[in-house]
């Protein structure tokens, strides 16, 4: 099994440099959302282990929210951000880039402050990466190339039956099964098997998933005695933490429009305050510590929680932690996923987000917010960013699209299945 | 959200349509308008004989209706204007990335309709009784009324007896709106798949299935009722849909032995209305003399053995519950909603239908061409087809959503590559697939379009209070 990894580089963009920064973005698509995969500066689709990548100016539209706190960012940076994820370790993934489109990464990167001609691309990188709080990804250990072989084993699979429709009129499922794996066997697409899992993973991943809970149990007492103080001092701040929710500007709208809904996926990438204070920062450390924890264990095979259109998705702090992006990939449009996110995951959304500046109003962290849909959905178009730059190597497939052909995979591997199995089974095709 | 009075419902202030789908006024037309002078438009309408929703059984009805360019034409002021939803300001056709959600690209782009990529100012609606129209319409087109308004173009109608030009039933299922306020959903219920929908989802200035307000604008006057300009005015959703009755019986009978029963899987309802599913289950909201055709939900039919997933009922109405399947107990809801131990990837895609409902009221138009005459090879070519209308308080929750996610999207419920039967787009995806008992599906690809879109446009259908005020002619 091949873990997915996570690269994150930001750095902040000189002062002056950024319309030559969006210019040279703008020459890696070939129009509006749609970048070209084989650009001569960045040409994603030579990577074979990339799944999604973007390249996002984070303009903040929300800095003034912060007079409300009586507080500022002065000299908040213009952060460049390059983000993906990708089949094995990040570190690794930037590694390649650097060496095989150096040249064009060096060019984007030299308007970044301190990086000049003289520096060391990957070091420069890695020095300037940043750790996500907590990471999504969809269906752990699948594989770029896993994800192209199964397509193509679909659509294989459905030629063949649709070739030999008449021969299968009478036929069980059970018997298409057979006949359908023996062809599979004979003359079907290449299926790669499963890559050996990097030592240690298996390791860490057990570690991860004893230790967290044993750190909360031994934890207990103490977040015990403080629940009350804890519960008491979050719903003053429920009861009276601004709520900053107007109708979002409407060309900003629709300059994050023109890019959508351009293919099968789109991005998102938001940008926020956390909220002045460490109680809301130390809430949100352990809501992500504990979220990090269900990312790992709980929703590894196609969803997260009840919503199973994102690809992938990470929360990162920026500038000492009194920032975040939430950056993640999602099918469907835009109306759609908030709609998935207020009558599915509300209770998840609160948790973050109810600790930034501006979210509508929560109670008790896990109820409302989210729940007062068109304050939420105001909330979100104005936090979302215009990404410059976004690739992901199945721009057709959906989640259920991948979920589909990889149970379609597994079942033609399995040696025998009841009827109804088989039957079930079939429907996928 | 307890405690809302609908006793206080306003049917005096309500445009009728809202109420009824004037069934027994057979003939009607729908005038497409641009205002031709402000003036005189302000005049005509500050006195328009619009019928509301308290007179019932009424012999003949007029409606209006205005889209935001209209509301400038008049001079409504942008502060006002902008209380609207940016749907309706951007308007059906006005922003690309709008057509591309709607799917309306390729041969249904904007720029090839016959009206409506310029959005037209106004709508007039006329309902008749048979033989009636031509006299209603003498008596609303006054020498004021041509003054003030151009028609930009007559949508005629045609009486096909309840079935639209492929020979369906239509009109079957509708929502039940809870106009006496008998249930009174908050921002918390997990409810099941139920058909009666909250005023708010219909009726602008009424809680909606969340417990909340639509936003809408609101005015500065001392009179608190006059105040909320959205009050009793609905969000109406008009497209001019032509049906190639010719094309979808000859598809049809091309590729099936029995052309009837493959045209109803696609459509998902027999001819006469009659569901696939066995119906008769008790449903809130479903009348007991309806049960027969609408007490049903796809919850005993995942695999689409019965009615096929992709079919076009099932689409616009996939009729799920907040949490789809059974009705649960507290802790296997709990799970549910953690989402956790649950093997099976696409059972909960679709879900909370209660969130996208319409009110539809589109009357069909052309001559009718039956099934058997459509698939003779000297069959004429009459044209015919639906004039959709809809009514809805947040077009972006409920038909855009309908129409992108559900109708055009090729990835609907986790099929991948298929466009709804009957409407989709085929620059899209071009396929439907039938369920067979062994488990295969069936698949029918590169289907040929059977529905084109030649206009539309997205009005708002005020109250008669704001009606008023956008005449200039009542202080709000």
């Amino acid at each position: 099994m091949t873990p997915q990894g996570n690269f994150m580089v930001a750095a902040p963009i000189r002062p002056g440099a950024e319309t030559d920064l969006r210019a040279l973005l703008a020459t890696l698509n070939s129009g509006p959302g749609v970048v070209d995969p084989a650009n001569p500066v960045l040409p994603f689709g030579l990577y074979e282990r990339l799944h999604v990548a973007r390249l996002v100016i984070l303009v903040d539209e929300t800095l003034g929210d912060l007079a409300l706190y009586n507080t500022g960012l002065p000299d908040a940076p213009l952060w460049l951000v390059f983000l993906g994820d990708c089949d094995g370790a990040g570190a690794a993934m930037l590694g390649e880039f650097a060496a095989r489109s150096g040249a064009g990464l060096r060019c984007i990167f030299s308007h970044c402050i301190g990086f000049d001609a003289g520096s060391d691309l990957l070091a420069w990188m890695l020095r300037h990466s940043r750790a996500p709080a907590a990471c999504y990804v969809n269906w752990v250990g699948r594989t770029v190339r896993q994800i192209h072989e199964e397509a193509a084993l679909r659509s294989a699979l459905r030629t063949w039956l649709s070739q030999n429709d008449n021969s299968l009129a009478g036929a069980s499922a059970r018997d298409i099964h057979h006949r359908l794996a023996a062809h599979q066997r004979a003359a079907g697409p290449a299926l790669t098997p499963s890559a050996q899992t990097p030592a240690g993973w298996h390791v860490r991943h057990v570690l991860n998933l004893i230790g967290v809970p044993l750190a909360l149990l031994m934890l207990s007492p103490l977040l015990i005695v403080g629940a009350p103080v804890f519960l008491f001092v979050l719903r003053a701040r429920e009861t009276t933490d601004a709520v900053i929710t107007p109708r979002p500007d409407p060309a900003h709208v629709a300059k994050l429009a023109e890019i959508e809904d351009r293919q099968a996926s789109n991005q998102f990438s938001a940008f926020g305050h956390v909220k002045p204070g460490n109680f809301r920062l130390w809430t949100l450390i352990f809501v992500f510590w504990v979220l990090d924890f269900s990312l790992r264990h709980l929703y590894t095979r196609g969803r997260l929680a009840r919503v199973g259109t994102i690809h992938f998705a990470r929360w990162v702090f920026l500038d000492n932690r009194r920032r975040l992006l939430f950056a993640s990939n999602y099918d469907g449009s835009l109306d759609s996923y908030m709609d998935d996110f207020i009558n599915k995951v509300a209770y998840g959304l609160n948790l973050v987000f109810s600790n930034g500046i501006g979210y509508p109003r929560t109670s008790w962290l896990l109820l409302g917010g989210a729940k007062h849909e068109l304050p939420f959905k105001y909330f979100l178009r104005r936090h979302q960013v215009p990404t410059q730059v976004w690739y992901k190597a199945y721009p057709d497939l959906t989640a259920a699209d991948l979920a589909g052909n990889t149970m379609i995979r597994e079942g033609l591997e399995r040696a025998a299945m009841s009827e109804d199995e088989a039957r079930a089974w079939l429907a996928l095709i | 959200m307890a405690g809302v009075d609908m006793s206080a419902v306003e049917f005096s202030d309500m445009q009728g349509l809202l109420y009824t789908g004037y069934g027994n006024l057979t003939d009607a037309c729908f005038l497409v308008l641009t205002i031709a002078a402000p003036e005189a438009a302000r005049a005509w309408l500050a006195t328009a004989p619009v019928t509301t929703a308290d007179q019932r059984d009424v012999a003949a009805a007029v409606q209006v209706a205005l889209t935001s360019a209209g509301m400038h034409a008049l001079g409504v002021s942008q502060a006002v204007i902008d209380g609207f939803s940016a749907e309706f300001l951007g308007g059906m056709a006005g922003q690309e990335s709008r057509s591309r959600r709607l799917g309306d690209v390729g041969i249904n782009a904007p720029s090839r309709w016959e009206w409506g990529a310029v959005p037209p100012h106004a709508l007039l609606l006329l309902y008749a009784k048979p033989g009636a129209l031509a006299s209603l319409r003498q008596s609303v087109e006054t020498t004021a009324f041509a003054k003030a308004f151009t028609t930009l173009r007559v949508l005629d109608t045609t009486d096909m007896g309840g079935y639209e030009p492929f020979g369906f039933k239509d009109g079957v299922s509708q929502p039940h709106i809870d106009w006496h306020g008998d249930r009174t959903p908050g921002e918390e219920a997990i409810l099941p798949y139920g058909n009666l929908i909250s005023v708010g989802e219909f009726v602008l200035g009424y809680p909606n299935e969340y417990g909340q307000y639509t936003d809408r604008p609101f005015v500065g006057t001392a009179d608190p009722k006059c105040q909320d300009l959205g009050r009793n005015g609905s969000y109406l959703v008009l497209r001019e849909l032509h049906q190639d009755v010719r094309a979808f019986w000859r598809f049809a009978a091309s590729q099936a032995a029995e052309a009837t029963t493959f045209a109803e899987s696609m459509v998902g309802r027999r001819r006469d209305g009659a569901p696939l599913e066995e119906a008769g289950v008790a449903i809130q909201g479903v009348a007991a003399d309806d049960l027969a055709r609408n007490g049903f939900t796809y919850a005993a039919d995942t695999a689409g053995l019965r009615c096929p997933v992709g079919a076009h009922v099932r689409r616009a109405n996939p009729r799920t519950g907040d949490i789809p399947g059974a009705p649960l107990g507290t802790l296997a809801t709990l799970v549910k909603m953690l989402g956790i131990f649950q093997p099976d990837l696409r059972d909960d895609l679709i879900a909370a239908s209660r969130f996208h409902r319409l009110l539809r009221r589109g009357r069909e138009f052309g001559v009718q061409l039956s099934p058997e005459a459509a698939v003779r090879p000297d069959a004429p070519d009459p044209q015919a087809g639906l004039h959709f209308i809809c009514l809805n308080a947040n077009i972006a929750r409920q038909f855009e959503f309908i129409q992108n996610a559900w109708l055009s999207s090729g990835k609907f419920a986790g099929l991948g590559d298929e466009s709804d039967p009957l409407t989709g787009n085929r620059d899209t995806a071009d396929a439907f697939s039938v369920p067979q008992p062994n488990g295969v599906r069936r698949r029918f690809a590169a289907m040929p379009p059977f529905v084109t879109v030649a206009g539309g446009a997205y009005f708002f259908l005020p109250g008669v209070r704001a009606l008023r005020y956008f005449a200039g002619a009542a202080p709000l």
